[in-house]
Parts: structure tokens; C-alpha cells; sequence
């Protein structure tokens, strides 16, 4: 009996797991076919299968601008969506076992902050190399802001006890509040350039090409299977550093390798994309109520539901909305507003018990 | 032999907190380890569940160097009944015990029938089964602590340890819990190692006593000759009389106060 239940559990998720995979894979085709030029669903369908077959015969009677269009404009810009809105939500997964609050986010950190300012860096000193400078500046960025966070919180715990989630929470919140300040000053003499640290830094997927969705892919995917491996580990890291000790795991080597990976997950998607605040906050937290905090179904459906979420939305700014709003704005707009209502609601109901 | 303690000293930085500890853990016995607050109790713990190492001395495991034997192997010998135990996440109950049986399956399999018949079977002993569904984050402390005795238990092991298991339980639960363990050194050899704050529940169902003060041991030896108004003077720093118990087959200490009457 008991037995059954376990089980069938788990074929739930994976049932889960395959409609979510369903649905995102619709939405994508749906998504291809929108905008300005707008393209039937199975002409999508047929330029897609064309293109990758190297069969063009099953598009013989469409325009060759609809194969551009489709190919070379929309599916790089929404591949990037959907491995970008991945990678953050399994990054947020990590931070929220890590740092064992539900509220964590790729951002508290300061990772976001780390990566935008060094993006703002590339801005004003190396305009003529922007396309090369801003994605390794930002990444740089983002891992140097890590090493200082993770410095700071260690002290002298650091090697018996790994690191303290409050202390690495804090940590972030000093270096991020820091590196905004840095950012506001680069802002403010930037003179000229300002308009283009300010546009980045909304957040966009705008003219993203195939470099950037191959780069995307391999650090998303590695970085998504090192999270699930050690999924089951961040499971017993929830009961504290000393029972994880004796539950044999080495709770200090899998919490800098689990935190090693999603900050470089979570950099290299602020990198191409700039700041896209609460998908990896929310997503997790709404998934959390279908599979539970178990991680190893946590994480999976995470990923593809951030996917899912990310190219919603960025096809509702592309698309949808007169005129196309910086995707970062639209999902803090959101975003925020429905978090403070799950905040709220689980608070109460929190109280009432 | 199940611990074999040489001589280990540790610090942080420069600020000893155990200094030059000696001590041989056998088979089958259930140990209290007291003393006052701050003298070193959870740190010595946690050495002996190795998630602190110790700066100097050796520390051997049924023979073995403790720092040799693979976490997982000694997941499998040593199981830890903490008291702060918090968790954030809504798991539930069921889940949590279920945990207690990670180190007996490999990382991607789910659960054998015998690990959740282990589990249930385990559940309803320690009187945590009607909670089974419940979420962990809703339970009150004793609960709480309830639950996560169950998980230790649920751990197959050959030595548990616990650090003040018994702080948040009322007397009804505290009497099951140790009842539990007494029962289980008798009969499966199971070896106990436990912090207390309590010496009269010490005494009442401890083998053997190690008296811990300002980092290092004071007295070890058996209950019997352990509980005597000198060595209670000189650990707490407290007068107390002493008193047989025929019901528990053990001395009880009945304290007076403080040994600086300033009141």
C-alpha cells in the first residue's frame, strides 16, 4: 500500500513532468509564429522540420523571408527565453536549498548585481567591443561577486562547517547594495552611453542569434544535470549542516559545488539576457505546492516550467503588447505584485495553525 | 571497541574548547555525557559524528581511523538525534523519516518496500505515525524532535548519538524515548551516546558516566560510583544530598543550592 503510494507519486511527476514538456514545446511553435509577420502553426511546423532535415521541399511554396523570419529572427530569441527562464529557476532552486529559505533567489546574492555591474564596466569603457565584452565582462562580474560573498560569510567556520545561510544572505545584501551604488555611479558618468547601461539592464531578448542559444544550452543543460545529482543531497541539507553529516553527506564540498554551478548558470543567463528579476524566486516557490520540496522532483519540473514562463512572457512584450516593454520590467510587474500575494496567503495561512 | 579517543584536542583559532580528551567507548553501553554549559559536550558529539575534525590526537571507529572511514559507510554506524532542529521546507513526516534511509540507497532509486516497511514499522514504535502525513514546518517542537528520532532510528545503526535528545519532550515522551533505547542497548548491543542536562535521567539510565568541565574530562567511570555529592559539587558547583531509588535501581540526586549563598 505504502509502496503504492511512493510510487505513484512519482509517476504523477513524471507525468507532470511530460505535459509541462508538452506544453512548452507548444508554446514555442505558437510563439515562432507570432509578430508582426504572423505564420500558420504547421508552417512553422514545416519550416522548422525543413530547416533541420535540410529537406526543403516541404516549404517550396512559402517565401524565403517566413524561413528567415522563423530560423534566423524568432527561434534564437525564443530558445534563449526558454534556457534562460530554465536556468533560473534551477538556480533558484539551489539558492532556496542552500540558503534553506523558500525566499532566495538567484539575485540575493548579489550575483545579478555582480554581473550588471560588470556589464555597466564594459559599457563605458569598451563601447567598440560590445558584443564580445559585455557577455565575458558580466559573467566576470557575476563569479568575482561569488568569491567575495562566499569570503565574506566564510570567516573562520568556513572550513569546519561550510557556510552559514545567514551569513551568506547578509554578505549578498551588503556586496549587492555596494555594487548598485557602483552602478548608479557608472550611470551617472556615462554621460551618452547611459541610455544603453539603462536598456541592458531592463533585461532582453532582442537580436539574440544562434551563438547565444548553443552558448545557453551547454551551461544551462551541464549545469542542470550537476544540480540533479546532487538533488537528493540538498534534500538532507534542509535538516542542517550536522544531521546532513550524518546522513553521509559532505555538506560543506556540496554546498560550494552546488553554489559554484548555479552562480555560473545564473551569470551566464544575466549575461545574455541582463536582469530578469522573480523567475527564479517564483518559479520555484509555485512548483513547490504541485511536487512538494522534494528536489529531485522539485528541480526537473522547475526547469521546464521557468522555460515555459519566460517565453510567455517574452512573447507577450514581443508580440502581444503595442510596444515591446523590457521583458525585466514586465516579469518585476508581474512577478512582483503576484509574489506579494503568495507571500501573503502562505503567511496567513502559515498563522492560522 | 566502538570509539577509541587518544589524547584529541580542539580550538578555534587560539580558544580551546577540548583539550587533551582520552576515552574507549565500548559495544553495548549507554553513555551520558555531562557537564556544564559551555564545557565542550556538543563539540566532543560533533568529533565523534566527524562533521568537526579534531586539531589534534586520534580518533579510531570499531578499529578504523575515523577520517578513513567513507561518509557514507559511517552514515550507515552512526545515527544523531540533534535538539536544534529546524526545517524550512513543508515536507512530510513521512518524508523526513524516510531520509533516515538514504544511506541505504543508491541516489537515484526510490525507496525499496523493505526500506518503508522499515519505516512504517519504525514510525509506529516511536508513536509518530499518526503524523505520518503531516508537514514537518506545522509540528511543535516535541514533535518535532519526536520525528526526528524516528528518522535516526530508522538508520539501522550500531551507535546512536544523542545531543540533549530529550530537552523539548514532555515527561510522558521523554520516559518512551529513552525507554526505546535503554531497551534496544539490552538487546541489540546498540551503543548510546548521550549528552544530558538532566543527571538524575542520567543516572537512571545510563551505564557509565563522563563528567566534562572547561574542555577537558573530570571523571568517567560507572553510574554507580560516578553520582557522588563531591564530584557534583566540583562539576556544577551545586550541594546536593544523594538518594537510592529502589524504583529505578539507581541513585537520584537532590540538589540543595548553589554553592555561593548570596541569596
Amino acid at each position: 500500500m505504502a509502496q503504492r503510494i511512493k510510487t505513484s507519486l512519482y509517476r504523477h511527476t513524471a507525468w507532470k513532468l511530460l505535459l509541462l514538456l508538452a506544453v512548452l514545446a507548444v508554446a514555442i511553435l505558437i510563439s515562432a509564429g507570432m509578430g508582426y509577420l504572423k505564420i500558420g502553426f504547421y508552417d512553422v511546423v514545416n519550416i522548422i522540420v525543413a530547416s533541420v532535415t535540410g529537406n526543403s521541399e516541404r516549404i517550396k511554396d512559402l517565401e524565403e523571408v517566413f524561413r528567415v523570419v522563423v530560423m534566423d529572427v524568432r527561434l534564437p530569441r525564443i530558445l534563449s527565453a526558454v534556457m534562460v527562464g530554465a536556468g533560473l529557476a534551477v538556480s533558484g532552486c539551489v539558492y532556496q536549498g542552500i540558503l534553506l529559505n523558500p525566499l532566495a533567489d538567484p539575485y540575493t546574492l548579489g550575483i545579478s548585481a555582480g554581473a550588471a555591474f560588470g556589464a555597466s564596466l564594459a559599457f563605458l569603457f569598451f563601447p567598440e567591443a560590445g558584443l564580445y565584452a559585455i557577455p565575458c565582462f558580466a559573467f566576470s562580474g557575476a563569479v568575482v561577486t561569488l568569491f567575495v560573498v562566499a569570503w565574506l560569510s566564510s570567516g573562520k567556520t568556513f572550513s569546519r562547517d561550510g557556510l552559514s545561510s545567514n551569513s551568506l544572505i547578509l554578505s549578498g545584501i551588503i556586496v549587492g547594495s555596494i555594487l548598485s551604488a557602483g552602478i548608479s555611479f557608472l550611470k551617472y558618468i556615462a554621460d551618452e552611453e547611459v541610455s544603453v547601461i539603462i536598456f541592458w539592464l531592463m533585461g532582453s531578448f532582442a537580436s539574440k542569434t544562434w551563438t547565444d542559444v548553443w552558448i545557453l544550452l551547454m551551461i544551462v543543460s551541464m549545469g542542470s544535470l550537476i544540480v540533479y545529482f546532487y538533488s537528493r543531497d540538498l534534500n538532507v541539507i534542509a535538516l542542517g549542516g550536522r544531521m546532513a553529516s550524518t546522513l553521509g553527506i559532505n555538506t560543506g564540498r556540496v554546498t560550494m559545488i552546488l553554489l559554484i554551478t548555479s552562480s555560473l548558470v545564473a551569470a551566464v543567463c544575466v549575461s545574455v539576457s541582463g536582469i530578469i528579476g522573480f523567475v527564479g524566486l517564483l518559479v520555484p516557490h509555485m512548483i513547490r505546492s504541485m511536487t512538494g520540496p522534494d528536489n529531485t522532483r522539485l528541480i526537473p519540473v522547475s526547469l521546464v516550467a521557468g522555460g515555459i514562463l519566460l517565453v510567455t512572457a517574452d512573447t507577450i512584450t514581443r508580440a502581444v503588447l503595442p510596444v515591446e516593454v523590457p521583458i525585466g520590467v514586465l516579469t518585476a510587474l508581474i512577478g512582483g505584485p503576484f509574489f506579494c500575494y503568495v507571500f501573503r496567503r502562505n503567511h496567513l495561512r502559515n498563522r492560522g495553525k | 571497541m566502538v570509539y577509541a579517543i587518544d589524547n584529541i584536542s580542539f580550538a578555534y583559532d587560539s580558544f580551546n574548547i577540548l583539550e587533551g580528551i582520552s576515552t574507549q567507548l565500548t559495544k553495548g553501553s549507554f553513555y551520558g555525557i555531562l557537564g556544564p554549559n559551555g564545557c565542550g559536550k556538543t563539540t566532543f558529539l560533533d568529533l565523534l559524528i566527524r562533521h568537526k575534525k579534531p586539531n589534534s590526537g586520534r580518533i579510531t571507529f570499531s578499529g578504523t581511523d575515523l577520517s578513513k572511514i567513507s561518509r557514507k559507510q559511517l552514515a550507515r554506524k552512526v545515527a544523531l538525534v540533534s535538539q536544534d532542529f529546524y526545517i524550512n521546507f513543508p515536507y512530510t513526516v513521512r518524508e523526513v523519516v524516510i531520509m533516515g534511509r538514504y544511506p541505504y540507497i543508491s541516489r537515484f532509486s526510490s525507496p525499496s518496500s523493505k526500506d518503508l516497511d522499515r519505516v512504517d514499522s519504525i514510525m509506529e514504535k516511536t508513536g509518530v505515525e499518526r503524523l505520518s502525513d503531516n508537514f514537518i514546518t506545522e509540528l511543535s517542537g516535541g514533535e518535532r524532535q519526536r520525528v526526528v528520532f524516528a528518522r535516526a532510528l530508522v538508520q539501522d545503526t550500531d551507535v546512536i548519538i544523542l545531543d540533549e535528545a530529550t530537552s523539548n519532550l514532555d515527561i510522558r515522551h521523554t520516559i518512551d524515548l529513552l525507554d526505546i533505547v535503554r531497551k534496544r542497548v539490552d538487546q541489540k548491543k546498540l551503543t548510546v551516546i548521550s549528552v544530558f542536562q538532566d543527571i538524575n535521567l542520567a543516572a537512571r539510565y545510563c551505564d557509565r558516566l563522563v563528567f566534562l568541565w572547561n574542555g577537558t574530562i573530570l571523571a568517567q567511570g560507572k553510574t554507580e560510583e560516578m553520582v557522588n555529592k563531591g564530584l557534583i559539587k566540583k562539576v556544577f558547583d551545586v550541594e546536593s544530598e544523594i538518594r537510592f531509588e529502589p524504583l529505578y535501581n539507581a541513585s537520584q540526586v537532590i540538589f540543595k543550592r548553589g554553592a555561593h549563598e548570596t541569596l
